[in-house]
């Protein structure tokens, strides 16, 4: 898995708009992750804790806001939640859908002293 | 106080992945994204394809592989330009690595360039490579639940392979739900049954590879 890549660019994220802000310390950081983005949780705030070390950003808390996957059947319309093995509408049952969430991975806001 | 930073996490990737669009567009190069488990017959495909394309484009292979380079070997025994990136156990391909072997390259004298990601249906799917076109293959023994299980790269691929089609009669693959899941959950794939080693169905797939590098020259002429 590739968490340490992804807290690797988001500890850089986060000190470099801390420092724009002229911050002295960031408390918290909120990013949000799409259902389909395989990112572990536990394993982000691993590396984070490491990789804040001596940081202005060391002890902030990481908030995880998840977002699931969500589509709209192409044939009529309705939103649904597919997953597992139901990749089709749960009203008409057609498999011709847009994926509309679940592919988020960004920074949403940190918050800082 | 509060931050505002709508930032995507791999931003810093995605700016890389941009430099080496501009870099290949410069060159007129196609670059396209190889994906698919270990073992699903990317290597196999890549030889295949530098056969059906010779005499027509010139192309070169950048292969990402966790430690070994015998894969790179094998293409260049064939013949094939190949540069091997080792990823240390890296779980996929990032878009500084692929600058470095673009640099390495001799960019004048190619037309397209496959990278062979590493072998996984995670990782990869996040990480823009400055790729024009990605493409994902699916093997018949694997089964045909693998978009349900990966639905992020099943979704962005914009060619999908099923390869060892000559082992249909042996797995248990249902091909015809296979292929409606994943033109549903992904509209714009094209799908390409074939066999690698036999090489049933290269053809209308190099067709695809030729036609997209004429449709990505028009775009940057
Ligand atoms: N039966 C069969 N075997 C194949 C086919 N394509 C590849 N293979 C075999 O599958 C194995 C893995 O292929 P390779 O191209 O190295 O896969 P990679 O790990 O994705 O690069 C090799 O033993 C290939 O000979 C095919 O179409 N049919
Ligand atoms: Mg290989
Ligand atoms: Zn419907």
């Amino acid at each position: 898995m590739h968490e340490m890549t992804i807290t690797r660019s988001l500890v850089d994220i986060t000190l470099e708009e801390a420092g724009k802000a002229n911050a002295t310390k960031v408390t918290s950081v909120s990013i949000v992750l799409g259902e389909m983005s395989g990112a572990v949780d536990q394993s982000v705030e691993f590396y984070f804790e490491l990789m804040t070390r001596d940081t202005i950003a060391e002890g902030a808390k990481i908030n995880f806001r998840k977002v699931p996957n969500r589509a709209k059947c192409r044939k009529c319309g309705n939103i649904f939640k597919p997953g597992g093995i139901f990749w089709e509408c749960d009203k008409c049952h057609s498999m011709e859908m847009e994926i509309i969430s679940g592919r988020e991975l960004y920074v949403e806001s940190i918050e800082v002293d | 106080m509060e931050i505002k930073v709508l930032r995507n996490i791999l931003d810093a990737n995605d700016q890389m992945a941009e430099q080496n669009r501009t870099l290949l567009a410069g060159k007129k190069i196609m670059m396209v994204n190889v994906w698919a488990s270990p073992g699903a017959g990317k290597t196999t495909l890549m030889l295949r394809t530098a056969e059906a394309l010779k005499d027509k484009a010139r192309m070169a292979v950048i292969e990402g592989d966790v430690a070994s380079s015998i894969d790179t070997v094998k293409l260049m025994e064939s013949g094939v330009t190949a540069i091997q990136i080792n990823t240390d156990g890296g779980c996929h391909l990032d878009a500084g690595m692929i600058h470095t072997a673009l640099l390495n390259l001799p960019l004048d004298e190619l037309d397209i360039i496959f990278i062979e990601n590493v072998g996984n249906l995670i990782c990869p799917g996040e990480f823009d490579l400055g790729e024009y076109k990605k493409i994902i293959i699916a093997s018949t023994p694997e089964g045909e639940d693998k978009p349900h299980k990966y639905p992020l790269m099943f979704t962005i691929a914009n060619a999908c392979v099923i390869n060892k089609m000559d082992l249909m009669p042996y797995v248990n693959f249902d091909i015809d739900s296979f292929t409606r899941t994943v033109t549903g959950m992904n509209q714009g794939v094209e799908m390409f049954p074939i066999s690698g080693t036999r090489g049933h169905g290269i053809d209308k797939w190099a067709d695809w590879v030729l036609k997209n590098l004429v449709k990505y020259r028009i775009n940057r002429a």
